[in-house]
């Protein structure tokens, strides 16, 4: 008990910022988190046009992942948001798409940075999204776009009742979209880092914690996988979710 | 015996059939489509979505109440008015999530 201080564990430590790029980005606070997300965009250009670049009629691993990732999202896009429309919105939503997915699978490995693990992150990525679909809505319906507010079919009486729950339905997208994927990849991050210092405090206990640490390190193995589904279907939820809201905008009710 | 010179042909099917999922050919693009449904299926998934979608129409309705309180110099009024408010939004976007889906979309 008298070592508590310096055997606590710091789960949230591993989401401080530091400046990267030595005296340059620290002069204008160019932190790891960006550092990770230039990387993360150079690598999904790299993976695309190293994927696509033997345009061979079989495959091999690295096209059919590119083709698989770009065929899955444009199938999403004409499926939910609907044929033509579709088809417009499948550059945002790809890129969208990929840039969550690199960030959260980048987090996994050591070393590395997770920057979906911060809400402001989140929070604009689903700002961008959310002004992204009124622009569209007020563009595509004009001012009969605001009847989008008023649930069809009800008295009168009722309306600006059911107009302010829907402005605040609608405003809580910015928060539940954000909050969604900041939220799973942290938790993730953290429940690694408990387990990650279960198994060194254990381990210097001698004899008795070999058993319990080893537990610990089987639990994070676990995690580790189960970040990976993770990960992946957060960046998923986030692009159909994407889909959903811009084909709410485009076909109004 | 004369019914099994009709018989290899669906028996070599599913041979063939099991084998390709044994090998990982055929199950995997299958899995995870049926698997997830739509939204990640899993009772954790929806259950961490529905906790979201309440707490954030709740949090935009306390931001929105205290903001105009702020505003107005009402201190408590709109905050009062604006939580059951959120509250509503909150259960109608859980309604949303599980209403059944109308014949347009």
């Amino acid at each position: 008990m008298a070592a508590e201080g310096s055997n606590s564990i710091d789960a949230l430590g591993q989401f401080q910022l530091h400046p990267a790029l030595g005296a340059i980005g620290g002069s204008v606070n160019f932190t790891q988190s960006n550092l990770m997300m230039v990387i993360a965009s150079v690598a999904i250009l790299a993976f695309l046009y190293l994927g696509m670049k033997p345009r061979a009629m079989v495959p091999g691993r690295l096209q059919a992942a590119a083709e698989m990732g770009y065929e899955t999202i444009m199938s999403m896009c004409v499926e939910t948001i609907g044929g033509h429309e579709g088809k417009k919105y499948f550059p945002f939503v790809f890129t969208l798409f990929f840039f969550i997915l690199f960030g959260n699978l980048m987090g996994v490995f050591p070393l590395f940075f997770t920057f979906t693990s911060h809400v402001m992150v989140t929070l604009a990525l689903s700002l961008t999204v959310f002004i992204l679909v009124t622009v569209v809505g007020i563009k595509e319906h004009g001012l009969h776009w605001f009847t989008y507010f008023v649930p069809q079919g009800i008295p009168k009486a009722l309306a600006p009742l059911m107009v302010t729950i829907e402005v605040i339905s609608y405003l809580s997208r910015i928060i539940s979209l954000s909050v969604r994927l900041f939220a799973n990849m942290m938790a993730g991050h953290v429940m690694l880092e408990v387990f990650g210092s279960f198994i060194v405090m254990l381990g210097g206990l001698g004899l008795l914690g070999y058993f319990p640490a080893a537990l610990s390190l089987g639990v994070n193995t676990l995690l580790i996988g189960f970040e990976l589904l993770v990960a992946t279907l957060q960046a998923y939820v986030f692009a159909i979710l994407t889909c959903i809201y811009l084909h709410d905008a485009v076909h109004l009710h | 015996m004369s019914q099994d010179t009709g018989g290899p042909d669906p028996s070599f099917e599913e041979r063939l059939k099991v084998a390709r999922s044994k090998q990982g050919l055929d199950a995997p693009p299958k899995r995870p489509l049926n698997d997830q449904g739509e939204l990640g299926g899993s009772a954790w998934g929806i259950g961490a979505r529905v906790g979201v979608e309440l707490v954030a129409a709740l949090v935009v309705a306390v931001a929105i109440g205290y903001g105009l309180d702020h505003v107005f110099h009402t201190t408590p009024i709109l905050t009062v008015v604006f939580v059951p408010l959120g509250g509503a939004a909150g259960i109608m976007n859980v309604w949303r999530l599980f209403a059944p889906k109308k014949s347009d979309r």
